[in-house]
């Protein structure tokens, strides 16, 4: 029986038991977010990726589906060093959408496509039976100059761990839509193109995208990853009041709600305080901060210090991250 | 008071006599996780993870109860998130909905009053478990529904009561020598029912809040109090002696005291409530549903519930039973005592 994926180790495992053996081959066994395969020139790489976007409801506070569908293929281009460039799309849509609802999303797709500065450049539309559902898939490719290896496997002891802004917007924005509580938190879904872009001139090791499954869930799996051990702090996790207030009253954990338009990067301690002001001048990354280091002690093992001095051993999110109960 | 810095001291270098100390909120079981608390004391006090997960001291007949109702077309089965993924003798509502029968999620009961009227035509039927904090929703959902009018939603009630099942755990020789005490159960019924408790069995007991500080504070009251039956409040913002008397009223409005059975446990006497019989039609059959079978012979969630057992001791703990495969109930909910220990890697 399947279980809905939230990001977290049951779409770890479906991945693993279905499509790992099938697809095999040595770009795609690295499961990164973009797959980085030869380009036509000795040299030259393309990073290419596609994933596809579902959410409900598909226009919330601070986006929709369109903005969604750009930001999270962009982001993943972007996050093994690419400069995106050519995106596709291709709508699945059920009888009984609304047709202002799609000119909406389509327009934010446009808008956001410009802002990345990527251009959408093939498409598709399938109409099917339904209760006015649409999904969309985008697909894309992004060029890597020679010579850059940004990796899940190359974070290294002595590196650095920043993360760009607040965390669990996109999630306790699109919960509170669902569960129509009053609430004005915005989604953070953006494309990281700018800030990306400035982090080229550092030697970063890592760049991840905080998406499902959280902060907890992609940091264990690069400290699984790169065989290292990687240490954070509670106190120095960004996590806005509004958002805060929130998981209090549902139960939920911050450290495990995800994000669209958040990124953590990983580089040696001397570029810290160059990285840190990169990332800070740039759109959608003002809150960026230091949360915590890289070391060799438990190699695979991802540790929190929490607030009042205990350790809290972190894995992957486990489950749904449903709100309690009581 | 002290200040933290000692009494983390006091914590991590106690070298009195062993201590185990209860918590029955599954939402302390899971902040002391979060907190990192079990390496912040001293070998000496051990954290037992009690019976405080109102999906997991759900006996394996309610689910089925369930199960069966979803076989009629006309029902429609509504619950919180946690409760899909329990199995009861042999499925869970997970596995039905699977099978295309209509169970649906939501986040607050009030929730299936919007969903009712729109469809008149078929019966809703809440899964309606909890402790004495979700009780009150639950009595003004039945307000709610006979101001309304409405009449296609039912309750399924697996309704569980505090004071009883500590009873229950210190008459069956579980090693517990202080109970850290539920904050939100409480808040409802204030701290005054746990001192017949604190005085019968001579422990203390101690009220505690969610955050880091708030726990480490109660611990060190606990640990300080050892040996004596008394209650103390370390949550005194929230919870008072007498706790929200028009709270218990509205429960008594709706409910009555009654036996109920508590997974792995059996039953407890007068730990449950029930609908009252004048408001019977609201209820969609909760009487009787005292079978409780284990979906694995192996499986330990009574010791573990019980104090008696530490999770990753069960012999099917993080092999055959983990969040993803369930074993017990404990596995299922995030605050399940097996579930908080295995996400969280606890080896206390």
């Amino acid at each position: 029986m399947m279980v809905h994926g939230s990001g977290g180790r049951s779409t770890g495992d479906l991945i693993e038991e279905v499509f790992k053996d099938a697809f095999s081959n040595e770009y795609l066994d690295k499961l990164e977010d973009a797959a980085v395969v030869p380009g036509p020139a000795e040299g030259e790489s393309i990073a290419f990726t596609t994933d596809s976007f579902v959410v409900t409801p598909v226009i919330y506070r601070g986006g929709n589906l369109g903005r969604l569908s750009i930001c999270g293929t962009v982001n993943d281009l972007l996050m093994r060093g690419a400069v995106p460039k050519y995106l596709t799309c291709g709508f699945i849509i059920e009888e009984g959408a609304d047709v202002e609802t799609l000119k909406t999303i389509v327009k934010s797709m446009a808008d956001t496509a410009k802002e990345a500065g990527v251009l959408l450049v093939a498409g598709d539309t399938k109409v099917i039976e339904g209760h006015g559902g649409i999904m969309v898939n985008t697909a894309g490719i992004g060029y890597v100059k020679k010579d850059i290896n940004i990796s899940s496997e190359n974070a290294k002891p002595g590196d650095v761990i920043i993360v760009s802004g607040n965390l669990g917007d996109h999630h306790a924005c699109i919960l509170s839509e669902r569960m129509k509580v009053d609430s004005d938190i915005e989604s953070d879904n953006a494309p990281l193109s700018e800030m990306v872009s400035k982090l080229s001139s550092l030697p970063v090791h890592t760049m991840r995208d905080v998406t499902r499954g959280g902060l907890g869930t992609v940091l264990k799996e690069l400290s699984v990853a790169s065989e290292t051990a990687f240490n954070i702090y509670e106190d120095k996790i960004p996590v806005s009041e509004k958002v805060r207030d929130f998981c209090g009253i549902l139960g939920l954990d911050p450290v495990y709600m995800g994000n669209e338009g958040k990124m953590v990067t990983v580089l040696p301690k001397e570029y810290e305080e160059k990285a840190l002001s990169l990332i800070r001048s740039s759109r959608y990354g003002e809150n960026a901060v230091t949360i915590g280091e890289v070391t060799d002690d438990d190699k695979g093992r991802l540790f929190m210090k929490t607030k009042i001095g205990g350790v809290r051993e972190l894995s992957v999110l486990e489950g749904e991250g449903l709100p309690r109960i009581c | 008071m002290k200040d933290l810095e000692e009494i983390k001291k006091y914590l991590k270098e106690y070298d009195g006599p062993e201590m185990n100390i209860m918590e029955v909120c599954g939402s302390h079981t899971e902040a002391v996780a979060k907190n990192g608390i079990p390496g912040m004391l001293s070998k000496k006090i051990h954290l037992l993870s009690g019976p405080g997960c109102p999906v997991c001291v759900t006996p394996s007949a309610y689910i089925d109860k369930l199960i069966s109702l979803s076989e009629d077309e006309k029902n429609v089965i509504v619950t919180f998130g946690d409760l899909l993924r329990v199995p009861g003798s042999e499925l869970s509502l997970n596995d039905v909905k699977g099978m295309g029968r209509r169970v649906e999620m939501v986040y607050s009961p009030l929730d299936i009053i919007t969903l009712s009227k729109k469809e008149p035509e078929r019966t809703f039927i809440f899964a309606a478990v909890g402790f004495e904090t979700t009780t009150p929703v639950y009595a003004l959902l039945l307000e709610k529904l006979i101001r309304e009018g409405v009449r296609n939603v039912k309750l399924l009630t697996a309704l569980k009561t505090m004071p009883e099942v500590i009873a229950y755990l210190m008459d069956n020789d579980a090693p517990i020598d202080a109970f850290l005490a539920p904050g939100h159960v409480s808040t409802v019924t204030g701290y005054g029912i746990f001192k017949p408790l604190a005085t019968r069995y001579g422990i203390p007991f101690g009220v505690a809040g969610f955050k880091g500080e708030e726990l480490l504070i109660a611990l060190y009251g606990i640990v300080k109090n050892r040996g004596n039956g008394v209650v103390k409040n370390y949550y005194p913002s929230v919870v008072t002696e007498k706790g929200n008397e028009k709270a218990e009223e509205v429960i008594d409005r709706y409910f009555i005291k009654t036996d109920a059975v508590w997974r792995g446990m059996g039953n407890v006497p007068h730990s449950g409530r029930m609908i009252r019989d004048e408001f019977k039609d609201f209820d969609a059959g909760s009487e009787g549903l005292t079978e409780d079978k284990k979906k694995n012979k192996a499986c330990s969630c009574d010791k573990v519930l019980m104090g008696k057992m530490k999770p990753a001791d069960c012999p099917l703990y993080g092999k055959v039973c983990n969040p993803l495969n369930p074993q017990g109930a404990c596995m299922v909910s995030q605050e399940g005592s097996c579930f908080s220990y295995y996400v969280n890697k606890r080896t206390d």
